[in-house]
């Protein structure tokens, strides 16, 4: 009796196995490093997982798994996607960077995209986008607005891709004000809303007024506010709800069109890998509105400084620029290239206390 | 470096706050672990507390009713394990596990109207005279009211286990089932009370990070903090001041490092990132060296299931 339903069950599972596959709808797995709520990084994945929903409708079918570490769990969860029938895998965080060539060479046949590496495959493609460029608005903006000259900075982990963004807004704060001092703290975590509001905390206590962060929960701007007198910027996301005051514009990604993009390729078989890095002028990365706390002229600084990257005519990383150890970097003129950006392991002239190793 | 940047007696306020939640959720699960149960569902409870409280607070604007909520709550989620483990007898260590899945699952469910709004300001309290004696005052006496109702139910766990009956008969439960059954005391109906009181600290604790802390509704905000009052209630060696030590020392070691990071501090930032579990570890394995269970002083009866049968 238990045999002949056990035969039955897996006959039954057969079908539908079949069933399935007869469907031919296109499945896109999602891995996430936070929860789908948590108002930044994750939370601008997960609407570009939904805008894929809805332009292909019931062509496609999405799962995602969320708070995934990133470490040995996260080819665990991988593996599980591939196994479920995903045809193509986004993992969204850098530290999935390795488990996904990992996991990838089991599967030749499913496609991976990861989010801010540099390490390709025939199956595997990354993408990132310049939010660099947009940390340069900030820095401007920062820079601009400071009035105890300090500027605390969350960092979460020192990667390149941080270390690109802390470069960037120093520059240009520095640029329109030269006594500016950075306070970076690595906060050693992507996700923490305690750990942020804490360093969040700490660097006000020390006299910061401008907090930039990150890292990708809304808890610092929670707790410029209760500060008061203190200015953040959204990060990934909007962040909308804590604007005009503390938030007085963000960076949001939006990767809805290149998820589109890319789904529609697997649709058509013309999937190939390939490394995108797009910035504010094709719209991977957009200036969130600066709000009125802002000096009119300063935003309108702010606007033209976005609107000339955007076109191609500025790079925010144009020479002359000396390293942290004073030797130089780029010559005047000279912009950066994207390799040494891409691993971008140092600090400009300037900024004080040593990236961690 | 600049160590003068640093402002110590904000540091030390700030510790306070930091170190609140643990402090309330390890001390509810001191009680537990002490009437013999077993509750790794801490984490779930915290955050369940966490988006109640928020959520009554929003709605009903009182930051007070909201703490009530969240106490509710954390103490309905834990009656649930207690249920499971009292009554149908299963394993403490995998319904503790289930119960921190199923209230991260539920929270973030019930938080999906939640996210982005931004939470009340909560008061705090200047303590009349006291608060004006310099430095001590700054840092001991101008909290949110939590942070005195915390210490304070330190101070009743600790004179409610050593000088009363109930306290005896909840420790004598915890050492020995099956004598405390012979004596007549109801083994399950305690260890469902101390169940209880354990789920409403965590869920004050959850609701701490969502009301005070932070102050807002993020998923899964609580972010392994029920893990630390777990291994707090270890550190303590199930002692309720050593309980407050150890939130402390945490809270203080996680401040501290952050500070010492914006003052531009030498030392490498991973040593300083790793610190508060180095010393938690350290004073682990210090007091562990002292001798066998009975020297790290816990309940023997923890985590086994009681059966009046048996």
């Amino acid at each position: 009796m238990n045999i002949k339903a056990l035969l039955a069950g897996t006959a039954l599972a057969l079908g539908l196995a079949g069933a399935a596959v007869a469907q031919d709808k296109t499945k896109v797995g999602f891995i996430f490093v936070g929860p789908i709520g948590d108002g930044g990084w994750t939370y601008e994945h997960n609407e570009g997982r939904l805008a894929v929903e809805e332009h292909f409708g019931d062509a496609v079918e999405t799962v995602y798994q969320e708070s995934v570490p990133e470490g040995a769990d996260a080819e665990r969860a991988m593996t599980q996607m591939a196994l479920g029938g995903a045809d193509i895998i986004f993992t969204t965080s850098f530290g999935y960077m390795d488990p996904t060539i990992n996991v990838a060479a089991k599967f030749p046949d499913v496609k991976f995209e990861h989010a801010t590496g540099f390490k390709r495959a025939d199956n595997v493609s990354t993408y990132s986008a310049r939010f660099y460029e947009g940390r340069a608005v900030q820095g401007h903006i920062a820079g601009k607005m400071t009035k105890t000259n300090k500027i605390g900075y969350i960092g979460s982990y020192p990667i390149p891709e941080v270390i690109r963004g802390i470069n960037s807004a120093y520059i240009h704060a520095k640029k329109v004000n030269p006594d500016v001092e950075f306070s970076v703290i690595w906060a050693y975590t992507w996700f923490d809303p305690a750990k942020e509001a804490d360093a969040a905390k700490a660097l006000i206590e020390q006299g910061a007024d401008v907090i930039l962060q990150h890292t990708d929960s809304t808890a610092p701007q929670a707790a410029a506010q209760e500060a008061g007198d203190v200015i953040t910027f959204g990060q990934a996301s909007d962040m909308a709800e804590y604007a005009p005051m503390p938030r007085v514009s963000s960076i949001i990604d939006n990767w809805a069109p290149y998820y589109i993009d890319r789904v529609q390729a697997v649709i058509d078989g013309t999937w190939e890998s390939m490394d995108t890095w797009d910035g504010i002028g094709p719209g991977m990365v957009e200036i969130g509105e600066i709000t009125d706390a802002v000096p009119a002229e300063v935003k309108a600084e702010a606007e033209a400084l976005r609107d000339a990257i955007a076109a191609g005519e500025y790079h925010p990383f144009t020479g002359p620029l000396n390293k942290q150890d004073g030797s130089a970097w780029l010559a005047e003129g000279e912009v950066a290239d994207d390799g040494t950006l891409a691993g971008m392991n140092f600090y400009v002239e300037g900024l004080t206390g040593e990236i961690p190793q | 470096m600049d160590l003068s940047s640093i402002n110590w007696v904000l540091l030390l306020a700030s510790l306070m706050v930091a170190a609140t939640p643990i402090l309330l959720a390890g001390i509810g699960e001191l009680v537990v672990e002490r009437a013999g149960v077993l509750n790794l569902g801490v984490e779930g409870m915290m955050i369940t507390g966490a988006i109640s409280g928020f959520a009554i607070a929003i709605n009903t604007g009182s930051v007070t009713l909201g703490f009530i909520a969240a106490a509710a709550a954390g103490a309905l989620l834990s009656l649930l394990f207690g249920f499971l483990t009292q009554y149908l007898l299963s394993n403490q260590v995998a319904t503790g596990l289930a119960l921190t899945l199923f209230g991260l699952g539920l929270s973030s469910l019930m938080g999906q109207g939640y996210v982005g709004i931004k939470g009340l300001s909560v008061p705090d309290i200047h303590l009349p005279i006291l608060s004006d004696i310099p430095v001590l005052g700054p840092i001991l006496f101008r909290h949110d009211a939590m942070v005195y109702v915390s210490i304070l139910i330190v101070a009743g766990v600790w004179a409610f286990l050593k000088f009363t009956r109930g306290g005896l008969i909840l420790r004598a439960v915890g050492e020995s089932h099956d004598a405390a059954h012979a004596l007549g005391y109801k083994v399950v109906r305690i260890r469902l009370m101390a169940i209880a009181f354990g789920g409403a600290c965590a869920g004050l604790g959850g609701a701490y990070l969502s009301l005070v802390r932070v102050p807002q509704w993020t998923e899964g905000m609580t972010a392994g903090a029920g893990w630390i009052a777990l291994a707090l209630v270890v550190f303590a060696s199930w002692k309720p001041w050593r309980v407050l030590i150890g939130a402390y020392l945490f809270g203080g070691l996680t401040v501290l490092q952050l500070n010492l990071q914006a003052a531009g501090m030498k030392i490498p930032v991973e040593y300083l990132a790793m610190s508060p579990y180095i010393i938690t570890i350290l004073v682990l394995v210090v007091m562990s060296s002292r001798g066998g269970r009975a020297a790290l002083n816990a309940p023997a009866e923890l985590g086994r299931s009681f059966h009046a049968s048996s």
